[in-house]
């Protein structure tokens, strides 16, 4: 982990009417860091993350990718940058198979483009590098299933397969263990350190386990505003975070 | 459409084989005017459902105006051939199709910019309008679009076909092998659009557009690209029909070409790529040869397209997989028995629907006292018995139809009930 | 172009952008409600006139211009209750091509049942006549007759809208129709009604505008175009852009219709004279009352550029 900055936000402001959304929001996440975003419901993470990955834009503000400024531009223009960002809820291409899916993700970063003169077979790289992330994400069983087929659990896998296929330096994950299993979100975690390796990553999460087994860095977003910032066990203790998110001790515990 | 897994060779070649033997073999056997009419256009109507599912199926785009794309090809060829007559020049006329599809290719880049700012509904709309405007400013510019009489041309300008003393491309027969001949190669050449990597972001974008965004792609910009192909293969299919007919008019540009486009891709079936094949045929069956027997054809086809969006979205190609699916799993000959109920009860309903549209046709054309000749039986629309006949089969036929689907569907688990292949979810 | 030409084309267009945005208001309410664009709405439109023309040959046309509009409005709820609702499940694309599938029906089976010529169906002597007269110019009865309708229509329904129970869920799904879901309204019920309603008013547009002008079985068409382009330019799901885009294409296209000057007429009074034999002179020598029919689509290629959102309405879709 080096000192270098992967992304910072530069006081995001965002209001939808007149509801004030993000008020103000700045961080830094450092290069090949996991940095790990909690807050409880309605603090705005999801707005965050839309701000960031160019869904929405911000009323006031900047955001930076590895210092080039990426305020309000299209999603895929961020992609092209080296953002890419997964899906609460699933966002897979659900008519097409799972190694279809894989390669498509791979099509643009592989430099292909809008091609319509070269045979899709015949790409051996993206065919080899869709056949590697199905082994590495555990769908090699369900390489030829039809996406909208596969269980939650497996769709959630192709999710951030799709996300991290691009080899995007930096990743946004938005809760990636939503509506899992103990034994799932355990075998997502161990999934996600096997494939985010050496990447930066920012995660909303509100499995605590997770989120305490994962980050190096945690950021505490309450009412659009970052309450504090810093090593988990930092997180834990400051009593801010306590009163607004985690709770006091007798609360703690379930 | 979606990257089934690869089939063996042989098998793969089996169904181009077959549609180059007919291709081939059908003017030769046939010979005369209907056949080789017929012919003639459901090719055409084939180039130009492919081409049309090149957006609905493909990558999920519903346009109302796609008839505007072949017909300005139509125009582009029916223009460039008078010139060709014209100034004698080297521009051979079988390559008049080509120039068609640059003409529709130009149409699709310029009106595609602007349609595809919006896209699902929104799109839709536009292209109407869009469609609108074209066939407005063909009363408006009679240099270009020939006012109500169109442009004529005649095909046999050029010079010899390959050479070939006596290939002028005069008679039906070359005129059906020329078609063929282009037929084959747009459906070749669709085939190969789908199989590379924009054919299949395209169908990402159809499936998930914010998705395709989030790998790298502008959905905007696939959609304009798609929209070029589709366009260009459109006019490809407008210059064969300019070519073949030998006149173009607004007809080609308006309202009821590009329902007609829509009509028959979605009867065969958006989800497969010989859906809109077989919905060509089907749908060339219904306005050329229906057409002959009933003047409500156009009902009757109205009608079966709104059931088959009711019943079974996914089309013929669709109901014809499903069936194909039961009969090698063996569950289609369990349902034998009721299925033969069922479709006799159908045809039941449907002859009383027939009997009340044709009266009441009739008596629209105020033939009073006229007999009607129905199935060689005469009928008078004055008198209530066949009404009451026909109501009665429509009514009864429905009512048992539907108590027997209900009947089957306690007795007998669901079986091959797959994903349907319509292709939007 | 003097006061009193200029007079009467703003009436002539405010009436018949008045007949418009009759017809819009009901599709935008059945877009914003159901989020499904009725694409049969214009043949609901021209249904409404041969069940006037119908229904005044038995009993004439005032009992005509109540009744149809009853009972389209009730077919309409039918095919809500017996189409609609079973593709809803299917999504937008399904219910479009449904309707797209029932205007095709429509347009034909009017045709089998009147037959292709157009029927005769006029409006009552008793709305024969001059109005009023500007000037020299008589502005008809017939005219200020369909703008009271229109008027007394709509006003009904803003009240409606305003201070009903019904018009408040009504707004408030026009809105957020998902929360209006979830709020324990007898959902289905009311978008039977919705669409029932919208069809009406539509049916209520044809009695009156088929009498007015002609009534055969390609009304739907050309009007249902230009309605698409209101829905459009006005942004979809917006009443008040329907209404902007609908009286700003009736007073262009009455307008254009008295304007018999063309961009080349323009170009040779600043002194440019083009060249005969120029292929530009086609598209410069048209006068804008020949480009009248073109001009709401021109409309809509200029806002598509500009605005592609439309006046007043929301983010993009997808």
């Amino acid at each position: 982990m080096t000192d270098a900055i992967a992304l910072e936000l530069q006081d995001l402001q965002k209001s939808f009417g007149r509801t004030a959304i993000i008020r103000g929001v700045s961080l830094q996440i450092r290069a090949g860091e996991c940095h790990a975003l909690i807050g409880p419901n309605g603090a705005g993470k999801s707005t965050l993350f839309n701000l960031i990955s160019g869904r929405l834009a911000p009323d006031s503000g900047r955001i930076l990718l590895g210092g080039t400024d990426i305020t309000g531009r299209a999603p895929f223009e961020i992609y092209r940058r080296g953002l890419s960002r997964s899906f609460q809820i699933t966002n897979i291409f659900h008519n097409l198979t799972v190694f279809e899916n894989l390669r498509c993700a791979v099509l643009w970063t592989l430099g292909y483009r809008y091609a319509f003169l070269r045979r899709l077979e015949r790409l051996a790289d993206a065919r080899a590098q869709a056949e590697e992330l199905i082994e590495r994400i555990g769908l090699a069983q369900r390489r030829d299933a039809i996406a909208s087929t596969l269980t939650y659990a497996e769709q959630r896998a192709l999710e951030l397969g799709i996300t991290i296929a691009g080899g995007s330096p930096v990743i946004l994950l938005d809760e990636p263990t939503a509506g899992m299993s103990r034994s799932e979100t355990e075998r997502t975690i161990e999934l996600l350190r096997r494939l985010t390796a050496g990447r930066t990553l920012l995660m909303v999460e509100h499995d605590m386990e997770v989120v305490f087994g994962l980050a190096e860095r945690i950021s505490v977003l309450v009412y659009g505003q970052v309450i504090a910032t810093g090593a988990p066990e930092q997180i834990r203790a400051d009593t801010r975070v306590r009163e607004a998110y985690l709770g006091t001790a007798e609360t703690e515990a379930h | 459409m979606s990257g089934a897994p690869p089939a063996g060779p042989l098998r793969g070649l089996a169904p181009w084989a077959g549609g180059v033997a007919l291709l081939v073999a059908v003017p030769a056997i046939f010979g005369h005017g209907f056949a080789l009419l017929l012919y003639a256009e459901c090719a055409i109507m084939v180039v130009l459902a492919l081409s049309y599912n090149l957006l609905l199926g493909a990558s999920g785009m519903l346009s109302f105006g796609h008839a505007v794309y072949s017909g300005c090809g139509a125009y582009a060829a029916i223009h460039v051939l008078n010139w060709i007559g014209r100034s004698h020049a080297a521009l051979p006329v079988t390559l008049v199709p080509l120039v068609g599809g640059l003409g529709g290719l130009l149409a699709g880049a310029t009106f595609g910019f602007l349609s595809t700012r919006r896209s699902g509904t929104a799109f839709a709309m536009i292209t109407l309008g869009l469609g609108e405007l074209v066939g407005a400013c063909s009363l408006m510019f009679p240099g270009f679009f020939g006012g109500e009489g169109g442009i004529s041309g005649n095909r046999t300008v050029g010079g010899n076909v390959f050479g070939v003393p006596g290939w002028n491309l005069g008679s039906d027969i070359q005129m059906d092998y020329l078609i063929g001949a282009w037929c084959l190669a747009c459906v070749a050449g669709m085939r190969a659009l789908l199989g590379t990597p924009l054919g299949r972001i395209a169908n990402a974008v159809r499936d998930n557009p914010e998705r395709a965004e989030f790998v790298g792609y502008s959905a905007r910009q696939v959609r304009w690209l798609m929209l070029m192909a589709s366009s260009f293969f459109a006019g490809i299919g407008g210059g064969l029909a300019a070519l073949n007919f030998e006149i173009v008019t607004a007809e080609n540009v308006g309202a009821l070409r590009s329902g007609e486009m829509l009509l028959a891709t979605f009867i065969g079936g958006a989800g497969y790529f010989h859906g809109p094949i077989l919905g060509a045929v089907v749908f060339v069956f219904f306005a050329v040869a229906l057409s002959q027997i009933t003047k409500a054809w156009q009902l009757y086809l109205g009608l079966f397209f709104v059931v088959l969006v009711l019943k079974a979205p996914g089309g013929l190609a669709d109901v014809a997989a499903r069936f194909l699916a039961q009969a090698r799993d063996g569950s289609l000959r369990r349902r034998a028995a009721g299925l033969g109920s069922m479709a006799g009860c159908l045809l039941l309903a449907l002859l009383g629907l027939i009997l009340l549209v044709e009266l009441t046709y009739h008596r629209t054309l105020e033939s009073e006292g006229e007999g009607m000749r129905l199935i060689g039986l005469g009928l008078d629309a004055a008198r209530p018995l066949p009404w009451v006949a026909g109501a009665t089969m429509l009514l009864g036929g429905g009512l048992v139809f539907r108590w027997l689907r209900r009947r089957e569907a306690q007795a007998l688990p669901r079986s091959y009930a797959g994903p349907s292949r319509a292709w939007w979810r | 172009m003097n006061l009193e030409l200029a007079l009467i084309s703003a009436l002539n267009g405010a009436s018949y952008g008045l007949l418009l945005f009759m017809l819009s208001a009901g599709l935008t309410l059945i877009f914003s409600m159901m989020g499904v664009l009725n694409f049969a709405h214009a043949s609901f439109y021209m249904l409404g006139a041969y069940g006037g023309y119908q229904i005044s040959r038995w009993v004439g046309f005032w009992p005509g211009l109540l009744l149809s509009p009853l009972f389209i409005g009730l077919i309409g709820c039918g095919v809500e209750r017996y189409g609609l609702r079973a593709l809803h499940a299917r999504g937008p694309v399904a219910e479009l091509l449904f309707t797209f599938g029932l205007s095709y029906v429509i347009v034909e089976l009017v045709q089998v049942i009147w037959g292709r010529p157009p029927v005769p169906y006029r409006l009552p002597a008793e709305l024969d006549g001059t109005l009023f007269t500007v000037y020299t110019v008589d502005f008809p009865k017939a005219r200020g007759f369909v703008m009271l309708v229109a008027a007394l229509i709509l006003g009904s329904l803003g009240a409606v809208l305003r201070y009903s129970r019904i018009g408040m869920v009504i707004q408030a799904a026009l809105s957020h129709p998902r929360t209006a879901e979830t709020l324990g309204h007898d959902v289905p019920r009311i978008h039977m009604l919705v669409f029932g309603g919208g069809t009406a008013l539509a049916a209520l547009a044809g009695s009156i505008g088929g009498a007015l002008t002609v009534t055969e079985p390609n009304m739907g068409i050309t009007i249902g175009a230009i309605l698409f382009v209101v829905i459009v330019v006005g942004g979809m799901g917006s009443l008040a852009g329907a209404f902007i885009a609908s009286l700003a294409i009736g007073e262009i296209d009455a307008f254009a219709k008295v304007i018999d000057r063309s961009p080349a007429d323009l170009l040779g009074a600043v002194g440019l004279h083009v060249d005969p034999s120029n292929p530009l002179r086609a598209v410069l020598d048209v006068t804008v009352s020949q480009a009248a029919p073109v001009l709401p689509f021109l409309l809509l290629v200029v806002v598509l550029m500009v605005r592609p959102r439309g006046l007043m309405g929301k983010r993009e879709d997808h």
